[in-house]
This record gives C-alpha cells, sequence and structure tokens, in this order.
C-alpha cells in the first residue's frame, strides 16, 4: 500500500482540508528523495527553495486562497529545462554548473500554479539515449529494481549473481523524472519527448507518460534536441494527474512561435461508461522485429478488453513504419549538430584551458564538454547537411517523414479513434546487458515504437499495464488525433481502470508512509 | 546576362584609380589595357588594337540595417553606440533553450522596400539557418532566408551622367535578385598585442536585409550611383537609415571581367567599403587589378579582397577555414512567414496578426524618382538639378521652402542653393540642417535681390555675412554695410557730383 498520488480527488482535497500541508508534503518528499539517493534519479534537489515555496503555498491555503489543484504539489523537472537560480546541466559537462537566468515557460507556469519546484532529475546527456545511463552524473537506477515485486520473481532466480548487479534501467531519456514520479519522490514530473523519451522511461517505470500534440505546450527553455519533434513530457501516477498537468501547461506561448495560436481550455476527464462507439486501431506493423511474446500477449489481450467492452477494433496499416528510424536518425542528427553549435565555451558553460586560437579553442571546448554519443551525433549531423549531401540524406527524409505523417492522417481519416500499440519491445534490460549494446544501436531499438508519434507531431500516452514475468512494468501506448487530448486521456483513463496496475512496493516508501491518504488495494492485470 | 553600358564612365574612373594618375585617354602606363564602353553599352578597345577588349561586371550584395525598435527575432533595443553588451538578451545570446520571435516590424520594413524596388513579394517566405563559427555569431549559425526569400525578381533604375557632365545623364536598371530578411552578427574586436578577442553583443540580431543585385554593372561609377540610389529609397521608405559610416548599410561588390562573347570571368568578391566613393574606387582598382593580371598571364582567384581605403586597392583578406559550407537547414522554430494581399486575406483574421501588402503599397511614399519628376515639373528646374537636390538630405525641402517665400522664380532660386548654399556647405562640410543661414533668411536676401533693392554682387556680399550666423537679418547688413542700389536719380548725380568736385580739389 502506498500514496496514490490523484491529486485532483486526494491530495488537492486533503491540502484544503488540513489533514496535510504543503511543507509536510514537501518535507517528505525530500525525505524519500533522501533514501532513495542510490537511484540517481536527480541531479539537483533544490531543497531550500522547494521548502520557501512550500511555505508560500500553506500561507495562501491559510488564507483560502489557493492557486488551484496543484498548489503545495512538489514537481521534479527533467535537468534539461531552463530553472532560473537553479543549475541546468542536461548532464553534460558541457553546462555543469550552468545556471539560468531564465525559466522556462513550462516551469514558470507550473510555479505560477503553486507548485513545489524540489529539483531536476537525471537523463541521458542531452536528452541523447533511451536508457538514462549516458549522462555525466551516472546512471538512473529504476525502482522496481528495488521493489519486492522484483526481487521476487527475478533476483530469486539469480542466486548466483551479486546482487548489485542486477538492477535494470529505467529507459530514457527521461529516467530521472519517470524514477521520481514511481518512487513517489515527487507526484508528477516534467520530461521531454523527441522520440519517446517520456513515454519509453514511463513504461518502464510503471507510471503515466504524456507526449502531447507538437505546438500545444511551449518549447521555451527547453534545451532542443530535435526542435521539430520535441515537446515537453509529463509524468504522473494516473491519467487524471496527466490531464491536471497538462491543462496548466497547454496553450499558445509568445515566446514560442511553434505554439498553436488559440487558447487551451483545461479538461477534467469523463468516466467513460460506454466504449462502443470507440474504433480502436490496431498498427499491424508495430508488430516489430523483436517484440517480446510477454508484450505481444499484453497488446492483444488489451485489444481484446476493448473488443469485449464494445468498441470496434481494426487492424489498420501504417506502412511507411518501417523507414522510421533511418529518417528519424537523419532528421535528429542534423537537428542535433545545428544545435549543439551555440555550445562554443564563450557565452556560457564549459570552456577549455587551450588558448592557441579561437577554434583550438573551441575544438578542445566541445571535445571536454560533450560525450561520445553527442559528438557521434554532431558529426552525422553535419554530413547530411554538407551541401552535396542535403538533397541525397536531409530531403529525402523529411519527405519519408511527411508519408509518416501521412499514414497516420488516413487511418484517422479512415474512422479509427485511437491507435493501441505497445510502448516498448519488452521490459527493463538490466544495466550490465543494456550497455552490452552502444547508444546508437539502444536507441534505434528502443524508440521504433514511440517515435513515429513525435514525426508526425501527434499526441501518444505511455498507461502502465502490467508486470512481466520478471516483476517489471510494462506498457502500452496509445496515440490520439492531433490535439485531440482529451479524447485520447478519456480512453487512457478508462482503460487504467480495466487493467489496475499494481503499485510499486518498496521499502523505502513503506517507511515513509502516511495514512493522510487512503491505502489502495491493487488487484494485477497480467 | 551582358554587362550593360558604362558610358565613358570607365576611363574617368581609371583617373581616379588609386595611384594610377594620368590622363582619361592617352596611352596608359606599365602596359595596362585600356578599357572605354560608350554610352549605347558594350565595350570597344581602346589603346592598343587588335588586341580584344574587356567587359567588367559588377554584381553587389548589399545588407541593409532595419530601422526598427527592436531586433530581427528578439526584443532588444537596436540602437547605434550604445555602451557594449548593454542591448543583450537571452536569445541574442544564444542562450540554451531561447526561441526566435518574428519582429513584425522588420516585416514590414522588408516588404515596403521589396515594393520599392518593383519586386514580387513572396506571399509565403522561409527561414533558414547558416552555420559557422565565429566569435561574434552566438548560435554558431546566422538564420536567413536562403530558400525563399521575402521578395525576388525587382528592379532598381538609377542615373549617372556622362564625363562628369551634369547635363548628360543616363539612366539604367539593375535587376534586383531578391531581398531577404536576416539577423546581423555581433562585433568582434582583436587585440592583437594581449592576443585577445572582445565579442560586442549589441549588433547581434539586428534584422537586416540583404538586397542581392544581379551583374548588371560595369563600373565603379555605375555602382556608386546605384547604391545610392537604393540609399535614398531606403531613406525614404525609412526602412533604413543607410548611414554607410554607421554600417547600416554594407556594401560587397563581385566583380570579372571576360572578352565579348566568352564566359563571365571568374569574380572576386570586394569588401570593407564603408562609403559609396569607396565603393566607386574599389570596384575600379578590383576591374584594372583583373585586367592587368588576366594581360600579365595571369589567373583570378575567387577570393574575398578586402578594399583598404588608405592604400586605394584591393587586397586578399586572409581566409580562415578555406571554403566554408555552410550547411544551410530549415529553420525549425519558426513557421514559414505569410503574407496577404487583399484577396487572400481572411475575413476572420485579427488585423493586428496580418500583414496585407496591398496596405502598405497604398501607404508607400513617393520615391525619390518620382520626387524629382515632381520638382522638375513643378518648378521647371533642370533634371540634373532635382537630382542634386535629392542627394543631399533636406535639400529639396529647403529648395521648396525658399521658393515658397519669395517672388524669385524656382529657376532662379536653385541657382542659389546649388551655387552658394550648397558649396558653401560642402566647404564646411556642415549638413543641409546645420546651415547657419535658413530658408527664412535666404528667402529674405533673394526678395531683396527680386525687388532691385540690392545688386546681385552686394547679395553675395550679404550672404557672406551670414554665414557668420550673427543673427542679423539681411536687410540690417545691407544697411549696415550701405549696400542698397541707389535709385534716386538726384542722389546718384549728387553722389557723382562729389566725386568729381573731390577729384577737382585734387
Amino acid at each position: 500500500a502506498a500514496l496514490k498520488g490523484e491529486l485532483r480527488s486526494q491530495v488537492s482535497a486533503a491540502l484544503k482540508e488540513g489533514r496535510v500541508t504543503p511543507t509536510e508534503l514537501c518535507q517528505r518528499c525530500l525525505a524519500l528523495i533522501k533514501s532513495t539517493k542510490f537511484l540517481n534519479a536527480y541531479i539537483t534537489v533544490a531543497e531550500e527553495t522547494a521548502l520557501k515555496q512550500a511555505e508560500e503555498s500553506e500561507e495562501r491555503y491559510i488564507r483560502g486562497q489557493p492557486l488551484g489543484i496543484l498548489d503545495g504539489i512538489p514537481i521534479a523537472v527533467k535537468d534539461n529545462f531552463n530553472t532560473a537560480g537553479i543549475e541546468t546541466t542536461c548532464a553534460s559537462n558541457m553546462l555543469k554548473g550552468y545556471i539560468s537566468p531564465y525559466n522556462a515557460t513550462v516551469v514558470q507556469k507550473l510555479l505560477d500554479h503553486g507548485a513545489v519546484l524540489l529539483g531536476k532529475t537525471n537523463l541521458d546527456e542531452f536528452a541523447m539515449g533511451s536508457g538514462s545511463t549516458d549522462g555525466v552524473f551516472g546512471p538512473v537506477r529504476n525502482p522496481w529494481s528495488y521493489s519486492k515485486q522484483y526481487k521476487e520473481k527475478s533476483v530469486a532466480k539469480s542466486h548466483s549473481e551479486d546482487k548489485e548487479s542486477n538492477w535494470v534501467i529505467t529507459g530514457g531519456s527521461s529516467g530521472g523524472s519517470a524514477a521520481a514520479v514511481s518512487s513517489f519522490t515527487c507526484f508528477a514530473a516534467l520530461g521531454s519527448d523527441t522520440g519517446g523519451s517520456t513515454r519509453n522511461p514511463a513504461a518502464h517505470c510503471g507510471v503515466v507518460g504524456l507526449k502531447p500534440t507538437y505546438g500545444l505546450i511551449s518549447r521555451h527553455g527547453l534545451i532542443p534536441l530535435v526542435n521539430s519533434m520535441d515537446v515537453p513530457g509529463i509524468l504522473t501516477r494516473c491519467v487524471d494527474d496527466a490531464a491536471v498537468l497538462l491543462g496548466s501547461l497547454a496553450g499558445h506561448d509568445p515566446k514560442d512561435s511553434t505554439t498553436i495560436q488559440d487558447d487551451f481550455k483545461p479538461f477534467e476527464l469523463p468516466n467513460l461508461n460506454d466504449v462502443s462507439k470507440l474504433s480502436i486501431g490496431i498498427p499491424k506493423e508495430y508488430h516489430a522485429p523483436g517484440l517480446s511474446s510477454e508484450i505481444l500477449a499484453l497488446w492483444s489481450k488489451a485489444a481484446d478488453l476493448f473488443k469485449n467492452a464494445g468498441a470496434k477494433v481494426v487492424e489498420v496499416s501504417l506502412p511507411h513504419t518501417p523507414y522510421s528510424i533511418v529518417c528519424y536518425h537523419v532528421l535528429c542528427t542534423a537537428e542535433v549538430a545545428s544545435n549543439m553549435a551555440r555550445f562554443d565555451g564563450l557565452e556560457y558553460g564549459h570552456r577549455s584551458d587551450m588558448k592557441d586560437s579561437t577554434e583550438s579553442m573551441y575544438a578542445a571546448t566541445r571535445r571536454e564538454g560533450f560525450n561520445d554519443v553527442v559528438r557521434g551525433r554532431i558529426l552525422s549531423g553535419n554530413y547530411f547537411l554538407l551541401k552535396q549531401n542535403y538533397e541525397k540524406y536531409f530531403v529525402k527524409a523529411q519527405k519519408v517523414r511527411r508519408l509518416i505523417a501521412n499514414d497516420f492522417v488516413k487511418v484517422f481519416r479512415s474512422g479509427v479513434d485511437i491507435l493501441l500499440t505497445p510502448t516498448t519491445l519488452s521490459d527493463a534490460a538490466p544495466y550490465t546487458e543494456f550497455i552490452q549494446e552502444d547508444n546508437r544501436t539502444r536507441s534505434a531499438q528502443d524508440d521504433i515504437l514511440t517515435q513515429a508519434a513525435n514525426m508526425a507531431g501527434l499526441p501518444a500516452i505511455n498507461v502502465p499495464t502490467a508486470l512481466s514475468e520478471r516483476g517489471l512494468p510494462v506498457g502500452l501506448q496509445f496515440i490520439g488525433r492531433s490535439f485531440q487530448e482529451k479524447q485520447l486521456l478519456t480512453v487512457a483513463k478508462w482503460f487504467e481502470k480495466q487493467v489496475q496496475f499494481p503499485v510499486i512496493q518498496l521499502e523505502e516508501i513503506k517507511r515513509h508512509d502516511n495514512d493522510v491518504f487512503q491505502h489502495q488495494k491493487s488487484t494485477s492485470f497480467s | 546576362m551582358a554587362a550593360r553600358g558604362c558610358g565613358g564612365v570607365w576611363r574617368r574612373a581609371r583617373q581616379c584609380g588609386a595611384g594610377r594618375p594620368g590622363p582619361g585617354l592617352g596611352p596608359f602606363p606599365r602596359g595596362q589595357r585600356a578599357v572605354a564602353c560608350n554610352a549605347k553599352g558594350g565595350a570597344v578597345p581602346a589603346g592598343k588594337s587588335g588586341l580584344a577588349p574587356w567587359i567588367p561586371v559588377v554584381g553587389l550584395e548589399i545588407h541593409a540595417q532595419i530601422s526598427s525598435n527592436s531586433k530581427l527575432f528578439s526584443g532588444s533595443q537596436v540602437q547605434f553606440a550604445a555602451p557594449p553588451n548593454s542591448l543583450v538578451s537571452f536569445f541574442d545570446a544564444s542562450l540554451p533553450g531561447t526561441l526566435p520571435v518574428l519582429n513584425r516590424r522588420c516585416v514590414e520594413a522588408a516588404v515596403m522596400t521589396g515594393l520599392a524596388l518593383n519586386c514580387s513579394i513572396n506571399k509565403k517566405s522561409l527561414f533558414d539557418r547558416k552555420h559557422y563559427f565565429y566569435a561574434d555569431l552566438p548560435a554558431g549559425y546566422q538564420i536567413t532566408q536562403q530558400r525563399v526569400p521575402i521578395a525576388v525578381n525587382g528592379s532598381l533604375s538609377y542615373s549617372l551622367c556622362i564625363d562628369n557632365k551634369m547635363s548628360q545623364m543616363v539612366t539604367k536598371t539593375v535587376r534586383i535578385k531578391q531581398i531577404q530578411l536576416e539577423q546581423d552578427s555581433g562585433k568582434s574586436l582583436h587585440d592583437d598585442t594581449r592576443c585577445q578577442t572582445l565579442v560586442d553583443l549589441n549588433r547581434a540580431g539586428v534584422g537586416l536585409m540583404e538586397v542581392v543585385m544581379e551583374p548588371d554593372m560595369c563600373c565603379g561609377e555605375e555602382a556608386a550611383a546605384a547604391v545610392r540610389e537604393l540609399q535614398l529609397i531606403l531613406q525614404t521608405l525609412g526602412s533604413s537609415q543607410a548611414v554607410m559610416a554607421e554600417g547600416q548599410l554594407r556594401v560587397d561588390a563581385n566583380v570579372s571581367v571576360h572578352h565579348p562573347g566568352e564566359p563571365y570571368g571568374v569574380r572576386t568578391e570586394v569588401k570593407n567599403i564603408n562609403s559609396i566613393r569607396f565603393l566607386a574606387k574599389a570596384v575600379d582598382y578590383e576591374i584594372q587589378r583583373q585586367i592587368e593580371e588576366l594581360e600579365n598571364g595571369g589567373t583570378i582567384l575567387n577570393e574575398t579582397r578586402a578594399f583598404d581605403f588608405k592604400l586605394g586597392c584591393t587586397v586578399p583578406m586572409r581566409d580562415k577555414e578555406g571554403k566554408q559550407d555552410y550547411r544551410f537547414m530549415p529553420e525549425p522554430n519558426l513557421p514559414p512567414l505569410i503574407l496577404y494581399d487583399a484577396k487572400s486575406l481572411p475575413a476572420n483574421m485579427n488585423h493586428q496578426q496580418v500583414i496585407n501588402i496591398d496596405w502598405i503599397q497604398e501607404r508607400l511614399p513617393d520615391l525619390p524618382s518620382v520626387k524629382r519628376e515632381k520638382l522638375v515639373e513643378q518648378y521647371g528646374i533642370l533634371p540634373e538639378h532635382s537630382f542634386t537636390l535629392l542627394n543631399e538630405d533636406g535639400l529639396a525641402e529647403f529648395f521648396e521652402s525658399v521658393v515658397k517665400q519669395t517672388q524669385m522664380k524656382p529657376k532662379k532660386v536653385i541657382g542659389w542653393i546649388l551655387n552658394d548654399l550648397l558649396s558653401y556647405l560642402k566647404q564646411h562640410s556642415l549638413t543641409v540642417k546645420e546651415s547657419p543661414v535658413t530658408s527664412f533668411l535666404l528667402a529674405d536676401l533673394l526678395n531683396l535681390l527680386e525687388e532691385k533693392k540690392i545688386s546681385s554682387t552686394a547679395a553675395k556680399q550679404v550672404l557672406a555675412e551670414l554665414w557668420k550666423g550673427e543673427g542679423k537679418t539681411p536687410l540690417e547688413i545691407v544697411k549696415e554695410q550701405k549696400l542698397e542700389l541707389l535709385q534716386d536719380q538726384k542722389e546718384l548725380e549728387q553722389i557723382c557730383q562729389a566725386v568729381i568736385d573731390g577729384q577737382e580739389n585734387e
């Protein structure tokens, strides 16, 4: 049993009724962060400012003027969002010690809603990776590695091996945020999602991970990976919470010209009673090479669930999906090469001591500041952008991207409301196993089911579905129509209710457990 | 396109070529090949017979800083000579996570300029990133419009006089390839003694219009006349202050030479030209240099050269990184720039959010060519005088103001303006606004002359007194110095008698 973080119905009510104060909430989270330090989920814990924000929130509650559901709610933010006064590192030597003078729009919005910013979460360097293993601050450990569920099913079997080597990765690149939400050290976290970086770790850590439609949430202040695909992601413990966060973050931002012009109306999710009018598409191409039989079984079970409830479930085809990865690789590295050009050591960030010439200073700064993954992508991106290669690679990749986007348009036009797919090929790999392959190979494999949604700019969400045979979380992904977040989340909420994903059983959480919140018995879906 | 006519200008240009004094038409020293173009166009050989003549080809790339309160993509102020790094936003310094937001005023200025240069305005234009590493380019790329610029296919008519005779003016046209919006860079100051580079980002991100002219010119004089006309247009529109000395107008010249019937020669790019006078010099020097080089069996390198105004010649610029590949890429943070006209304007669109090309077109001020025509028509002055009037900032207004205040015919007034006022101002390096003699005072003086109260010699004397700016009126000066014309016969007779008497007494 643990805290069930339903912001709207539980935490917010408890705060309003004074059953718990923002300061107590904040302190409990800070204590939990300390006791789960071994997860390496946080790069920076902003204890002082968090407590101050909690105090201010508390005063608002005392005056009876809270700013809304998020007032006093402890949240965490991936360390590639700018936070004024708190270090923003991108888990890179390049930005170690960098303190931004401004808040990202999403951070500012959360603060404006009274949220308490606990700290900055770990990631792959500049969000380039799918394991949260390639940051300068070391890998993030999946909280489920230490859960009763995993220990019982998995660790017991591998009696010969040393316990330490059994921990599994979080997925990435927003692994720190996923781990933070999953281990109850915060109620919600911001991630970023370029090719699956929010949904992938959400799946591995058993939390909800929402990638909104491109343009719905401002990117201003998010240190970019691929501008044309990046979106701030939302990680929460339930679909309802994701809707609350979305409501406070979405809408036009004059500082980001790619955001929608119209205002966004926050919504509450209805409880779906009847799914018979829904048409769920099962894209056959997502039956990708390497998909574990366990996940495949879970996927069909989920499809049956909809069918049995009266929904129309149809197999659909997104024929250009297989080209997605290579196309993504070209577009991603090209933009990376361009976006990383600003890190030259002059205005901010790391600067090498090399003083022979400006050029040698640039070269040394960038060699010392970036890891191999980042440098590799810069190199290939610049190659694709060379005059003689531009047409051959970049322009072609853009065309393929259009075809991929059109695949979705056609399917949705055919009457399908939501697509149901797996989020990952398998459950989380043990770290020792994961690092056998290089970042490039891993990213190509791990993004395969998620990044087409980024190519097309569509909203997609990971919903934790069940535990694998090894006792690790497995999630399924729903992909919706552009700007139809409400429909997407409504269906996701219905599904979430059906599957009753189990709560993580973690010693550390138990110790901090508090009877303020109702204990919830969980039944497993698998 | 073949080089257009260059009426005799080339000969004269040679004369002022740096360090090359000599007669315009005589045999050229040091075996130089002469090039002369006749007024109808086409090169003709001069000097040694039997050798093919050279046709010089000149194209220009002009960067005009947009006159706007804030920068192209950020809210920082635009101001010349502000303290270093005092006008730098987070975006200008390329802080991670910042995004460009297009400045509406800059777009309007570019549309205005495009319309004034007879361009077709693209209803949809795009922004691109141009990559290179440089200390004053914080993002490592410049946002520009490489693929689809805001305006294309225009033309600019300009006039120049033949053989330096104001009475022989020809009008020529240069095609405008495109106008693109782009960011300015910052400034790097190299301190060689201390091995330091100081960077000032005040200018970084200021809006520029790059006006690309086709190689339709063939000598420095033409290039200079075209740029001067462009400068006047920009200043009339207010789209740029276009002061070359303040770097608001920067001209790079592409120069090549070839024989008639042959393809264009290898071109060089001449940079670092900071006045219109130097533009003519630099282009002519470069043409001559290329001809000499080729005649001596050499080759022309496709290189960038800087104009050294002290030496009056062009020198190769240190090419730091060899040939650059700018790795152009679409700017992903800016949606396509969509402009509307009366037809395409959506009814329900907020007018604050859209730019209507027709609306801008209707509000374009009179361009210099129209102003000149009006001056000629209204006042009966010579066309060449209308050029001079417009060439000096405020002079046409001064002239019109004087005309309004006197009974003197405009044709006569213009003489006083051009010969007396202008030459005095030039001598003393004053602008029209700084003139100690206001239009009111000059009109006053001309009225005295027109009413035959003073002679024209006396008028000049009064004017000389007026320059001192002591606050006296022309009439006061006339009285003080007793310069009135005597029209009373008796009085004249008395004076004459007195003179005669004086003679007799001696």
